[in-house]
């Protein structure tokens, strides 16, 4: 027991409680969270920072809003609702189209029809606090629904895939790619299910993924290979992450990106705790990483810079991969 | 430079709770153990006489200084005497008195004690005898007996065994023999010592006891002989010489003079009872605290109202659970619903116990959760919904007590007990969890709540622990200091250690 813990501490892995009190506690003061945890605000927020996000189409704020839903969405046929604080994916409902033979009918990015009156129940829940953090009442966003780039489009199953790209003190870390499975529902969340890969920050280039806590090659329901795929964009993805910095001013952030094959890169959320699996996905611990940063941290370098300092310092163990 | 603040408020807290607990026990005798019984001799004296015509006037001599025990109460029965307590020569001397009375009378006098090792009977230093005036031929004795004792012993205590010795021997030489001539009683024996130790310059007195043994109705007094060394007094066997005091002898006075003088009343009787019973060892530390003007006595919960009491004995409990509950979720890293969810399952635990609370809970929650899906179909607001889950449990609850009483299973009726909002809450988390993240999260993390709350009820119910925490709260603050030192631990929680699995491989 005490030989796995010491050999977790050499290969630098960080854990929960580590985590919390180290990174959180110290580096994240508890009155910048509503930048991350009120979805609107950090719309508004990475938007006056001229970063690119999904189209806000309506907020619904009370239960009086729930009604002016099938206004918002008149000429909708895809859209989003989401809980303005929920955490981890949850009350996030993806409408990707509309029954031929009836317009109140939605199907959801799962194929499942849903009427007009379901999702009203929902945004219903969403409002009165079921998915929000606190509990407190809520607001939910409807909002413009991606259609991913293809480039993940054989390591998905369903649902949105996404990049997370954990940014110490303004610098990006460690990133991961999160390939939604037919366990997972669809929704790009590992405890969901989903797989997380690992991605080489010097190159933008996918490694082995994680599933369950183990190692995976290939993607349970495609059965495509995982590793080696070039993401697109990657100089700009860094640099919009390492922008999340000056947006949010946590030092310990994990920006969600996803890439539309329309709009390029967007960022789709801001998290003040991200989790530690991708530490699993890239085979590394973030404690090396995170020293390595503090030694050569710059107050004054900007986002593209930091950006460029990542990819310089941060490549993958390539022997690792071939684990 | 957080971590010192850290460390140094946990050893302040430890130092404290640990000090005042030590005080509490070491010093006050608060026990350790619950049902910790020490024995009680309830010793009684009374005297009978039969009044004279005019006023009556009554003085008992009671203990004072006694080695080995220590008083726990007093108290005297007498009808329409005044009373009163004065220091006289031999110690503390208790006064009734009354203008007139008809009749026998009795006056009872009262008093409890309990073994204290640590009880010693410090005195004053007495002054040095002034030479006893013996009359001829005693006087010629005593020189010589007292000269030739002098030569065979190296100090007062040597003196007094070897005069013991041979004022005690079967074939006594002449001289011994004519001071005996005149000796009544053991007393009076021990009242010549004192004379023939004065004589030699040694500060001596008689001492006057009862020897406790389980119930007697009629104790005797026991006369000791008790020396001053220069040092401290010292205890003598007036019949063998030796230095010790008998097994659990309570010295009633000191001195030659008469225990009790009645004067304006005849026929005067004493008599000694005693009793012996056994009392909770709380009671007589708290008695003992209170009597030393103790301020932490007011601060205990002993000194509470027996409910609040009770309510205390169980509130004390939480903080045992909420360390559990850390220990679990950040040492171990079980997952669980709420923070302190599984400590309100673990009290609930308490009243119907273990098995059958977890078959309940377990109940409560399968069946509560299939009719909040069913409510999902009726697309209700949060709050009504979570109002309707909790009447759908209190149904269920009722529903459960009728049909355990109807088969006969009384333990069913405990469910009554059982704290509704909370399972409601949980029913409530819980399903949101499973439509959010499946049924699988949501069995792990209802099954890891249900794991907490054993090993927290499993704690909280140990009674030792419940009575070490209601008498010394002060171990509160120790518990503190684990959990903030727990606040502190940035080390693995075990069960990463099975996670982060696959990155130790390299």
């Amino acid at each position: 027991m005490f030989a796995a813990a010491r050999k977790l501490r050499e290969s630098g892995v960080l854990g929960l409680n580590e985590r919390n009190a180290e990174f959180i506690m110290r580096l994240n003061p508890r009155r910048l969270y509503p930048r991350v945890d009120d979805k609107a605000l950090t719309k508004e927020l990475a938007l006056a920072a001229g970063m690119a996000v999904p189209d806000l189409y309506g907020i619904i704020e009370n239960q009086g809003d729930v009604r002016c839903f099938s206004d918002i969405v008149e000429n909708l046929d895809s859209f989003v609702v989401k809980p303005a604080q929920g955490s981890g994916g949850d009350g996030i409902l993806v409408v990707t189209g509309r029954s031929h033979r009836k317009r109140d009918s939605f199907r959801l990015s799962s194929g499942v029809l849903i009427s007009k009156a379901e999702i009203a129940h929902h945004l219903s829940n969403i409002v009165s606090g079921q998915y929000s953090l606190s509990g407190n009442p809520d607001k939910a966003l409807i909002e413009y629904c991606v259609r991913f780039d293809p480039i993940f489009a054989d390591v998905s199953y369903q649902g949105v895939p996404d990049i997370r790209i954990i940014v110490y003190r303004g610098y990006p870390t460690m990133a991961m790619v999160r390939l939604p499975t037919r366990a997972s529902d669809g929704k790009a969340n590992l405890h969901q299910g989903a797989v997380g890969a690992g991605v080489d920050i010097a190159l933008g280039e996918t490694l082995t993924g994680v599933l369950n806590n183990n190692v995976v090659d290939d993607h349970p329901d495609t059965g495509a290979l995982i590793s080696g795929l070039n993401i697109p964009h990657w100089d700009f993805i860094m640099e919009s992450a390492a922008r999340g910095y000056e947006v949010t001013g946590l030092g310990y952030l994990g920006v969600d990106m996803v890439i539309d094959r329309v709009r390029g890169p967007l960022i789709l959320e801001m998290n003040a705790r991200p989790g530690l699996s991708i530490q699993i996905a890239n085979c590394a611990g973030l404690a090396n990483r995170v020293a390595r940063i503090d030694a050569i941290h710059n107050e004054k370098a900007n986002p593209a810079e930091r950006a460029r300092t990542a990819r310089r310092e941060f490549p993958a163990d390539r022997q690792m991969r071939m684990l | 430079m957080k971590q010192r603040y850290v460390y140094a408020l946990a050893a302040l807290l430890t130092v404290i709770g640990l000090a005042v607990f030590g005080y509490k026990w070491q010093a006050l005798g608060f026990p350790l153990t619950e049902n910790q019984e020490t024995p009680v001799w309830t010793i009684e004296s009374a005297i009978s006489f039969e009044p004279g015509p005019g006023t009556i006037k009554v003085n008992q001599h009671i203990p004072t200084l006694t080695p080995g025990f220590r008083m726990l109460n007093e108290n005297s029965v007498s009808r329409g005497y005044g009373f009163s307590v004065d220091y006289g020569s031999g110690g503390r001397e208790a006064q009734w008195a009354i203008r007139r009375a008809d009749g026998p009378q009795t006056i009872y006098y009262r008093i409890s004690v309990f073994e204290d090792e640590k009880s010693e009977a410090s005195d004053i230093t007495p002054p040095y005898p002034p030479p006893p005036v013996i009359n001829e031929p005693f006087k010629t004795a005593v020189d010589v007996i007292v000269a030739d004792v002098e030569e065979q012993s190296a100090d007062d205590a040597t003196f007094t065994s070897e005069l013991l010795r041979r004022m005690n021997d079967p074939s006594p030489n002449p001289n011994v023999e004519l001071l005996l001539s005149d000796i009544g009683d053991d007393a009076d024996f021990v009242d010549m010592i004192t004379t023939m130790l004065a004589a030699a310059h040694i500060p001596a007195r008689m001492v006057r006891g009862v020897e406790l043994d389980g119930r007697q109705r009629h104790a005797g007094l026991v006369p000791w002989l008790e020396i001053y060394d220069g040092d401290r007094w010292r205890y003598f066997n007036p019949a063998t010489g030796e230095e010790h005091l008998p097994q659990r002898f309570f010295v009633w006075w000191r001195g030659n003079e008469p225990l009790v003088t009645v004067e304006g009343g005849s026929n005067v009787q004493v008599g000694f009872a005693v009793q012996e019973n056994h009392l909770d060892a709380v009671a007589i530390a708290k008695t003992q605290a209170a009597k030393q003007g103790g301020t932490l006595i007011e601060f205990s919960l002993y000194s509470l109202p027996i409910r609040t009491q009770a309510v205390y004995g169980v509130l004390l409990m939480i903080p045992i659970g909420a360390l559990v509950m850390v220990i679990m979720r950040n040492i171990i890293g079980i997952d669980a619903f709420g923070t302190f969810m599984p400590v309100l399952i673990a009290l609930a635990f308490r009243e119907t116990k273990l098995i059958w609370g977890i078959v309940l809970f377990t109940l409560l929650v399968a069946l509560g959760l299939s009719i909040r899906f069913l409510l999902e179909r009726l697309r209700l607001l949060l709050v009504p919904r979570l109002s309707a889950v909790l009447i759908v449990v209190v149904m269920l609850m009722l529903l459960i007590s009728l049909m355990s009483h109807r088969l006969g299973m009384e333990t069913g009726l405990s469910v009554a007990l059982f704290p509704m909002v909370i399972i409601a809450m949980t029913i409530e988390r819980m399903s949101v969890v499973w439509e959010e993240r499946g049924a699988a999260d949501a069995m792990r993390a209802g099954g890891g709540s249900l794991l907490v709350a054993m090993a927290a009820y499993i704690f909280m119910g140990m009674s030792w622990l419940e009575h070490l925490f209601f008498t010394f709260p002060e171990l509160l603050l120790v518990v503190l200091t684990f959990v903030l030192l727990a606040g502190r631990y940035t080390g693995y929680r075990l069960l990463e250690l099975s996670r982060f699995k696959a990155l130790t491989r390299n």
